[in-house]
């Protein structure tokens, strides 16, 4: 479990990114952090794993305070996937890559062998095994460094900005796979941008602006809210924004998933016809 | 890398940020030169007194103390090195007739490392004022109106204008691996060297990528097509420049006066007197 109290946070340089946090996130949630460029989304989300020390206030991971763990130990428990995998990337292969942490850790040679051919097999990157990273796409990148940290196998799982410079089916794939690691009772937090990943995916939302929470509550609840979503500079989604216009249907104005769209559509047709 | 702190051009309006910076770089060189003209202790404390008014008139003075403590450790080490070298190699001292034994001769020595630490502190102080009240694109200008061909101007100014960008990318990979179980301060000498490969790697591969980057972006916007270059902006000597350079000017022939004609006795023999 992560507490956050009355955290804030003022970088050296002076700028105060955190003004007075409040939050719980219990085992086995499903979190996304949103709100718009210079919010303090990364800088709260970099308290959860000891990287940044409050300046104020408190980050309880499992009860112990982040001031008095090092990052090295409360990484074992709070996994943190960096928006730009070319910032972690360094060894000769995947292989070496992945295992990086798991050495780090300590874990026993044959545990490394096993975690990393798990890893690998996870993120469909085993043909890659002895490739070096740098020769991989940008999305096969950040699939290594996603599996290089799911390779330890962390109950809380941090990924900043999962979606960026992914196509598509990349970002489908993405959805399914966050989805199954919260299905494994994994806590994934993610900080991102993109509403229409978010709306697919269906977690709690924090939305935050200027160094301070606005509301925390359910995506359907809170990505159906232009009024809120306006303060974070925050389109809602296509399908939400259809389904505002046609209020005056009778239809709901809280909808943002396309399938459930289609079910009330189809229903609405049928009825008349 | 609180040193590059120094080097950081933060945009701000003031009589110093808007000298020219030939005049300023002038200035500055002639506060170099008085640093090596001059080894006693009370004539380099003097002359770290001179740029004093310009950090207070620029309002950095928070930026410039933070590079001088930046060069803090580097400091030490010189003031080690002149104590351990004077020690064993005394006969560079006219005051001292080895070997050491006397109070007297190990105050000489000990105000000689002094003054040497001195002299680096001076340096650092004057030099970041340079830096934190002229910006990369006034520095460029400036050489290229002291007639230095535009590529190597160019060069320079990239150079700069990439030393806060190297450094902030350094913290961010320095973070991503911790993140994955790094402990830069962990192990013996050896091994804590050998730490930092991880940061290195990534850090030289984005450098190189950005730097053709770079050659790209340039090449797409035309780098080279004419012979001669014009300027948007010109430099013009201000009656602040003029003032300046007259200060300077006056400061090094005293210099030089006192260097030649008035001997400046040490602290140790002021205070045995």
């Amino acid at each position: 479990m992560l507490e956050v109290k009355d955290l804030h946070f003022t970088y050296p340089t002076g700028v105060e990114a955190l003004k007075g946090i409040n939050l719980t996130i219990d085992d086995g949630e499903f979190l996304a952090v949103m709100g718009q460029n210079g919010a303090g989304k990364t800088t709260l989300v970099k308290h959860f794993n000891g990287l940044l020390k409050p300046s104020e206030g408190e980050v309880l991971v499992d009860g112990v305070s982040t001031r008095d763990v090092s990052v090295a130990k409360l990484a074992r428990n709070v996994g943190f996937v960096f928006q730009n995998p070319d910032h972690q990337l360094f060894s000769e292969t995947v292989e070496a890559e992945i295992a990086f942490a798991l050495k780090n850790f300590g874990f026993e040679e044959a545990v490394i062998e096993k975690q990393v051919d798990w890893a690998l097999n996870l993120l469909d990157v085993t043909k890659y095994r002895k490739t070096s990273p740098f020769m991989l796409s940008g999305g096969e990148r950040k699939r290594v460094a996603l599996a290089s940290i799911l390779a330890w196998d962390p109950k809380v799982i941090i990924l900043d900005e999962p979606t960026i410079g992914q196509d598509y089916q990349q970002k489908e794939k993405l959805q399914q796979f966050i989805l199954q690691l919260n299905a494994q009772k994994k806590t994934v937090i993610i900080v991102t941008h993109d509403v229409e990943f978010v709306a697919e995916c269906n977690p709690r939302i924090i939305l935050m602006t200027q160094g301070k929470i606005l509301v925390d509550g359910v995506a359907e609840k809170i990505l159906t809210d232009p009024k809120l979503l306006e303060q974070a500079s925050i389109v809602p989604p296509q399908i939400t924004q259809i389904f505002l216009r046609l209020a005056d249907l009778g239809l709901p104005t809280d909808v943002i998933d396309v399938q459930k769209a289609t079910k009330i559509l189809l229903n609405r047709l049928r009825e008349r016809s | 890398m609180s040193v590059f702190e120094g080097f950081k051009f933060r945009k701000v309006s003031s009589v110093v940020h808007d000298l020219d910076p030939r005049i300023k770089f002038f200035f500055v060189a002639v506060l170099f030169v008085m640093a090596i003209l001059f080894t006693k202790l009370i004539a380099l404390t003097i002359l770290f007194f001179i740029p004093l008014p310009f950090v207070f008139m620029a309002r950095v003075k928070r930026q410039w103390l933070r590079s001088l403590r930046g060069a803090a450790f580097l400091a030490i080490f010189i003031f080690a090195t002149n104590l351990i070298f004077g020690y064993f190699y005394p006969t560079s001292f006219q005051e001292i007739t080895p070997p050491i034994d006397t109070l007297g001769e190990y105050l000489v020595l000990l105000e000689r490392a002094a003054s040497m630490t001195l002299r680096f502190v001076v340096l650092i102080a004057s030099f970041s004022v340079f830096f934190l009240t002229t910006s990369p694109d006034h520095l460029g200008l400036a050489l290229q109106q002291s007639h230095i061909p535009y590529e190597f101007c160019f060069a320079f100014t990239t150079a700069v204008r990439f030393v806060p960008v190297l450094a902030d990318e350094a913290q961010t990979i320095m973070d991503a691996q911790k993140a994955r179980g790094l402990e830069l301060e962990r192990g013996n000498f050896i091994k804590r060297i050998r730490n930092y490969i991880p940061i290195l790697i990534p850090l030289i591969v984005n450098a190189i990528r950005r730097s053709l980057e770079l050659a790209e972006a340039m090449e797409s916007r035309a780098w080279g097509a004419s012979e001669k270059r014009t300027n948007l902006y010109t430099l013009k000597l201000k009656k602040a420049d003029y003032l300046l350079v007259l200060v300077s000017v006056l400061m090094l022939l005293l210099a030089f006066y006192v260097w030649l004609y008035v001997p400046i006795p040490s602290l140790t023999a002021l205070l045995s007197l």
